[in-house]
């Protein structure tokens, strides 16, 4: 048996939907954010896969500005969730709901 | 033979420990758990020939972005288990679970026709490291500055964000910051 472009889809996928549910799921800022990070692997996966499948290096590529995105979104979000546990004193999303409509 | 091996163990690895991540009640338990998974992501990118890629997987995640979470980690109460109230959950796994079957099969879907060509094709006898080096500079440079430009936005309001009134302490109590005060200015 020789691993397919399809094994690699299919873990990509239940990596992705493992985020997913998270996102759903959690109700803490910061365990949001670790779900996020999970979907943005298990997007990397596909991408590396595709590219070696296809002997393309554009997969590879799209890689590398997730990974730099992914920086960046971690450097932001952490400074917003420490301004909003110095403002609140937690990081749940049922007490941050301010907003009432 | 080796890589089927090596393969279903960095898939079970890995399923197993995102499991954990986003399951997990303590955030130290869930950050590990992230850590260890991001490397044994890197370990795909290696098996699938992408070494550059899996270099820059450990380089930026699990040195920095993890670093990130646990310096992050020092400003809230990391040891108290999170306390949420869920509701449902049972529907929220099955909802979760056909969302993210929906959106796969969507981008999937392009991937089983025929005509795909590769843009810009592997080279033999070339290292992976060079050829995404003439790729990057070449083809994408220009996302690559923009790219920085964004680091650098991120940089300066992380910064911002994270610097203000970093004199006062968050966890304890200010009462003893004023005590010690007081003991200094009796001194």
């Amino acid at each position: 048996m020789i691993i397919g472009l399809s094994h690699y889809l299919i873990v990509s996928a239940i990596i992705f939907s493992i985020g997913l549910v998270g996102v759903l799921r959690r109700r803490n800022l910061l365990m949001l954010f670790f779900a996020t990070e999970v979907m943005l692997n298990a997007v990397n996966i596909a991408f590396a896969a595709i590219s070696h499948y296809y002997n393309d290096l554009t997969g590879q590529m799209f890689a590398f500005f997730i990974i730099a995105i992914a920086a960046s979104e971690v450097a932001v979000g952490l400074g917003i969730l420490i301004v909003l546990y110095k403002k609140y004193g937690s990081l749940d999303l049922d007490d941050l709901a301010t907003m009432r409509g | 033979m080796y890589e089927i091996v090596a393969f279903y163990l960095f898939s079970a690895l890995t399923i197993g420990l995102f499991s954990i991540t986003v399951l997990s009640k303590n955030v130290l338990y869930a950050m590990t758990a992230l850590a260890s998974g991001m490397v044994l992501i890197s370990g795909f990118f290696f098996l699938l020939g992408a070494d550059f890629l899996g270099v820059v997987q450990l380089i930026v995640y699990v040195g920095a972005v993890i670093a990130l979470y646990a310096f992050a980690m020092m400003f809230f109460d990391a040891t108290r288990d999170i306390k949420e109230k869920n509701t449902n959950s049972a529907l929220v796994f099955f909802l979760g679970g056909m969302s993210a079957l929906v959106l796969v099969l969507m981008f999937a879907a392009p991937i089983f026709s025929e005509n795909i060509q590769a843009l810009y094709p592997m080279h033999e006898g070339v290292g992976n490291a060079q050829d995404v080096g003439i790729v990057l500079f070449t083809k994408y440079l220009v996302p690559f500055e923009v790219a920085a430009l964004m680091l650098l936005v991120a940089m300066i309001s992380g910064i911002m964000l994270a610097g203000k009134k970093m004199d006062q302490s968050l966890t304890e109590d200010v009462s003893a910051d004023d005590e010690i005060m007081t003991v200094k200015d009796e001194k």
